[in-house]
């Protein structure tokens, strides 16, 4: 393998692996349901993309043809990562599961609930 | 260079494994539980496809693509079920 | 009848099948064009009216734009879950779209959880407000503006409507 593609496989699998354990890292790091949704939808996608990537170009190489069937799964993934994001944090309202205390705006938390728009302030 | 470069990444990716699990553990609740499987099949993903690199094959794309699909179609099952108590209505 | 009654979902499928078996060999383009044709023959009536891409050029653009912020994002997002936890003011925010068609909010939400600091939560039933999750809430006004002026413009040109 020459070395400047080995170079290139160890760059991205070096960056998607550190993305990836920032990811989960801040899974067990941040205090609140909410919060935690954050990490794992956007540093994992990074992530995956960079692990994605090295496969890629380590796999044309082996093959001696360009091989970009992994962008199959980078495709999917960016796709799916926002609704499966959008899910949790539905079940987690519908739960009412309750916010960090200092968490902004929490008023809003009902009307989100019930999908309604929005209430003027009161005062 | 690509050997150990491989290492380094698989330990990664086994130590956010293990904080996956312990935050599946833990919960508090269950959406928290759930975000830590869809997590944790992202990481398997990545970890089928440095096994992949690693052996020289190309036989693990496949794993991977099916562990992508029917990761998401089981979160959004999840979800679905808790949501409305019913996952096909 | 039409041949293609879908032909960005022709092409898709198309695209899809020689990616799955990594090939370009004539008999798999033959099956490929086969399933491209006859697959949305066959749910063309299954699905709901969509509105068109009336400014491809424009939608390439607008996917390379946001490629390049979800770099930005996690790099962002990374830094904020790193740095200290304490100093990160999380919220709740209303936004107000002024989009009409099913396709164009969800690529809008879809957008909004790729990029810096935000996850989309729920759409109100009116179609009228996102409410979104910010990791860490500066400037409410700010963060709704540059939503509408950044996202929110492009798609509505792009879907026009």
């Amino acid at each position: 393998m020459p070395l400047y593609l080995e170079i290139i496989v160890c760059v991205s699998l070096l960056i998607g692996g550190a993305f990836l354990l920032v990811g989960s890292y801040g899974l067990v790091r941040l205090p609140d349901i909410y919060m935690r949704l954050h990490s794992p939808t956007k540093a994992s996608t990074l992530g995956i993309t960079g692990v994605l990537l090295a496969s890629m170009v380590f796999q044309s190489h082996l093959k001696g043809f360009l091989s970009i069937q992994e962008l199959l799964i980078t495709l999917f993934l960016l796709i799916t990562a926002p609704v499966a994001a959008n899910m949790i944090a539905k079940t987690a309202l519908h739960q009412r599961t309750k916010p960090l205390d200092k968490t902004e705006n929490q008023a809003l938390m009902e009307t989100v609930r019930d999908r309604e728009a929005p209430k003027p302030p009161q005062d | 260079m690509l050997s150990w470069t491989i290492l380094i990444v698989a330990v990664c990716i086994c130590v956010a494994l293990i904080l996956n699990l312990w935050r599946l553990m833990k919960g508090p609740t269950i959406s928290d539980r759930i975000l830590a499987l869809d997590t944790m099949y992202i990481n398997a993903i990545a970890l089928i496809l440095l096994y992949g690199i690693y052996v020289e094959s190309a036989l693990y794309f496949e794993a991977a693509l099916l562990i992508a699909m029917l990761g998401f179609v089981s979160t959004a099952a999840l979800c679905k079920y808790l949501l409305r108590g019913d996952i096909i209505e | 009848m039409k041949l293609f009654p879908m032909p960005f979902h022709s092409l898709l499928l198309f695209v899809v099948w020689l990616l799955l078996n990594n090939s370009v060999s004539a008999g798999h383009m033959v099956l490929a064009a086969f399933f491209a044709i006859t697959i949305p023959l066959l749910v063309n009536g299954m699905r709901d009216e969509h509105p068109k891409i009336l400014k491809p050029w424009l939608a390439i653009r607008y996917v390379l734009m946001v490629l390049k912020d979800i770099l930005t994002a996690n790099v962002e997002v990374a830094l904020l879950i790193i740095g200290p936890i304490k100093k990160l003011k999380p919220g709740f925010v209303a936004v107000p779209i002024n989009i009409s068609s099913d396709l164009g909010i969800t690529v809008l939400a879809s957008t909004v959880s790729l990029t810096p600091g935000t996850v989309s939560a729920e759409v109100s039933k009116d179609k009228a407000w996102l409410y979104i999750h910010a990791l860490h809430l500066d400037n409410e006004a700010e963060l709704i503006e540059s939503i509408k002026q950044r996202y929110e413009k492009p798609i509505k040109e792009i879907f026009g409507c």
